[in-house]
């Protein structure tokens, strides 16, 4: 089977050591973890988890199934390239000279990119996106040289108008396991 | 009304049913020691040598009564003696709450005295753990604990109470047990009745069966199952006693060190239902071989274990007993595979359970032992050769009473369990097989057996050797035999009756049976050291990688 980037959201009771339990989980069984993310919901007892991993069906089938089975894992849900939205923020520190300068600013308006910071040798950038958006400004950066940069993870919501809290745990449609599909 | 933490602890175990617990005190629980002998009336504490011992017994207990094993170990080198024990309690879904002091909260992530972070250690090999920071949290942590231990899927819980959560007080009510259903929220209409349309097409099933059965009490309800389809069963080595060995349908062990007639029949059926088992690699061994002419059923209460190791063409999640008693239920009528079974026997007959020259003694001892020994006794096992022999050999009849490290496979597990095994059930017989690898590894837990005078019989099979390590090597790496050899001057006999456990010797020359009788008579702990051959071996086998079918050592019938 193909190995393909799935991008989970996983809904944790907010204590400490549960992201110990679900990244710990996902490094012993062998599961790489492509970008993490985490922070408390409109609900303060519960915290929400984003990871991309990347893997076959069968791998990704799997690791649902196992973040599911931690007692402090509320739900897992799969977050589908088409059925969400996925954004990440990226801020990033590139070289500049007084000829590159301008630029590097017109490449930044292009991709809606915001100037935070500049210095006489660099500019200070924050970018907004998903994977590809900031993988092809990171791209057209590199030449320039990229100082440092620090990136915050993926992180997701789903189109439409429910709510995670919404769906049935236990319906497998809703979890979107194969089971009785 | 108003208790310490510690008091607290001891009424939520009392609230669980909790009469015996295992352990070994230490700085950081004292407070719960000192609550436990006020209450000694009520729980009884079995103090044993090594955490690790009380671990296992916890095991054990929790194995042969089907409640929930308790343990108890200070901090630090305390709590961390516990962690083989857990991890072979975790492998074999076995329901244990282990209970461990820490240093007080002040003092918590500053290298303390025997501090340790236990909770970080146990994470992956327990269901789930506690570090308890809130006094007003207690009663229900604990009880979460016992309800986590045993719902679903059964397993270790590991509960961290620093120092002053025993100490400080709190207001603390009596509750009942949280209620616990058989498992079946993710059963679907749909796939039993995919599993019944395979059941009625298929002309060659067999079933393949684990220890889910065992844990979920549900052999009677498989044994009636496989009358209903009318179809020969064979077990992993936690599966062994969920049907009786001695049934006709009944074609072995599986896998590995599995009979012939069993590996062939998987490999050679057209539907394999699978009940309460997670295709360990020693039952597959070559994973694209496996059961290649089958469709596949997959019935156990963990999600997760579906399509984990083999990918089945059809699953049911929930309850192994739910889900059969369900299933018996739409079939109704009973069905016949005739043919099929009629092939079962013939090669029953001709790949019996027989043994080379390099098993002899060792399935002459186990067989004696059985019939010394009363129908319901229990088995425990050690790891390594003695135990596939006490599997292959021992004619497992009654659910559950065999204890053995199946998953993780602990040397040393087996002194600890059958004290367990014991305590929960003080008029049975409790036999540990043993092997002079295994039984060194822990054979400090004789001062328990003499302590508590528990009439466990350690059957103690001495090949100078680790043996399983040495066929391997025989066969595999030269017979370089590194590191294998036990030749060390070590007495046995003085060595238990130093501990002050009764020993006795049973050479080549004895009569196992005169041996073993005397052994069991005595009514009190005993080692019987048997002597066996350096190079016996355990057979047949299955090479690694090969299917299952190819196996070494089978011995054919002249028919």
């Amino acid at each position: 089977m193909a190995e393909k980037q799935y991008t989970l959201a996983i809904l944790v009771n907010n204590h400490s050591g549960v992201l110990m339990r679900v990244v710990g989980l996902f490094s012993r069984r062998g599961y790489n973890i492509d970008s993490l993310s985490v922070g408390i919901t409109e609900n303060p007892s519960i915290s929400r988890i984003t990871i991309v991993v990347t893997g076959d069906r069968a791998v990704v089938e799997q690791i649902k199934k196992q973040v599911e089975k931690l007692v402090d894992v509320i739900k897992v849900y799969e977050m589908t390239r088409h059925g969400s939205v996925q954004r990440e923020l990226v801020l990033v520190k590139v070289r500049t000279t007084e000829q590159t300068r301008t630029s590097v600013v017109e490449l930044a308006e292009i991709f809606k990119a915001k100037v935070l910071d500049v210095t006489p040798s660099t500019i200070s950038l924050q970018l907004t996106g998903g994977l590809d958006k900031i993988g092809s400004f990171l791209e057209l950066m590199n030449p320039y040289g990229i100082v440092e940069m620090s990136r915050t993870g993926i992180t997701a919501l789903e189109r439409g108008s429910r709510s995670l809290c919404d769906i049935d745990y236990e319906d497998p449609g809703a979890v979107g396991e194969r089971a009785d599909q | 009304m108003e208790l310490t933490g510690a008091q607290i602890i001891i009424e939520c175990l009392k609230e669980q049913g909790v009469t015996t617990v295992f352990g070994f005190p230490g700085g950081s629980v004292l407070p719960l020691y000192d609550a436990l002998y006020a209450n000694r009336d009520s729980i009884r504490h079995i103090l044993t040598a090594h955490e690790q011992g009380a671990a296992h017994a916890a095991d054990g207990y929790a194995r042969s009564t089907g409640s929930v094993g308790v343990c108890i170990a200070t901090s630090g080198p305390g709590a961390t003696n516990l962690v083989t024990g857990l991890a072979t309690a975790y492998m074999d879904s076995v329901p244990v709450v282990a209970l461990t002091g820490n240093v007080p909260l002040s003092l918590l992530g500053r290298d303390s005295f025997q501090e340790v972070d236990i909770t970080g250690i146990t994470m992956p090999i327990t269901k789930h753990n506690y570090i308890v920071k809130d006094i007003a949290d207690l009663a229900n942590t604990v009880r979460e604990a016992f309800y986590i231990a045993k719902e679903g899927r059964p397993g270790p819980v590991l509960i961290d109470l620093p120092k002053d959560m025993q100490i400080g007080k709190c207001e603390y009510m009596p509750e009942k047990p949280w209620p616990i259903e058989p498992k079946a929220s993710r059963l679907r209409e749909a796939s039993l009745r995919q599993a019944v349309e395979l059941l009625r097409n298929a002309t060659k099933p067999m079933f393949y069966v684990g220890g889910g059965v065992i844990r979920s009490h549900a052999a009677q309800d498989f044994r009636n199952f496989l009358e209903l389809v009318d179809a020969p069963a064979a077990a992993s080595l936690m599966g062994l006693g969920a049907v009786s060995s001695s049934s006709d349908r009944f074609t072995g062990m599986l896998g590995m060190h599995g009979t012939k007639v069993s590996n062939m029949s998987v490999s050679m059926c057209d539907l394999l239902i699978v009940v309460g088992a997670r295709f360990s690699d020693r039952v597959v061994s070559k994973s694209s071989a496996f059961a290649r002419n089958a469709k596949i059923i997959h019935i156990d209460v963990d999600p997760a274990e579906i399509d984990k190791n083999i990918t089945s063409c059809c699953h049911v999640v929930g309850d192994v007993k739910v889900v059969l008693q369900r299933l018996s239920k739409m079939i109704g009528e009973p069905m016949k595979h005739e043919q099929w079974m009629d092939q079962i026997r013939q090669w029953k007959q001709r790949y019996p359970i027989r043994v080379t020259e390099e098993s002899r003694r060792p399935r002459e001892i186990i067989r004696t032992l059985q019939k010394v020994l009363p129908k319901d006794a229990f088995i425990v096992t050690e790891v390594g050769q003695h135990q596939m022999w006490a599997a292959q050999y021992f004619k497992h009849e009654v659910p559950g009473h065999f204890l053995t490290s199946g998953g993780l496979g602990t040397m040393g597990y087996g002194t600890g369990a059958s004290i367990g095994a014991q305590f929960g059930n003080p008029s049975k017989r409790v036999v540990n097989i043993a092997g002079d690898g295994s039984f060194r590894m822990n054979c400090n837990e004789l001062a328990t057996l003499a302590r508590y005078q528990l009439p466990v019989v350690i059957v103690l099979m001495n090949n100078h050797c680790l043996g399983m390590v040495r066929q391997w090597q025989t066969l595999f790496y030269d017979k370089h035999y590194s590191e294998t050899t036990l030749d060390t001057p070590l007495d046995w006999i003085k060595l238990a009756e130093a501990y002050g456990v009764h020993g006795m010797r049973l050479t080549v020359d004895d009569d196992p049976a005169v041996v073993l009788k005397a052994a069991l008579d005595l009514g009190q702990p005993v080692v019987v050291e048997c002597e066996i051959p350096i190079d016996d071996k355990v057979y047949p086998m299955v090479a690694p990688g090969a299917p299952i079918e190819d196996m070494l050592g089978v011995v054919e019938a002249d028919v």
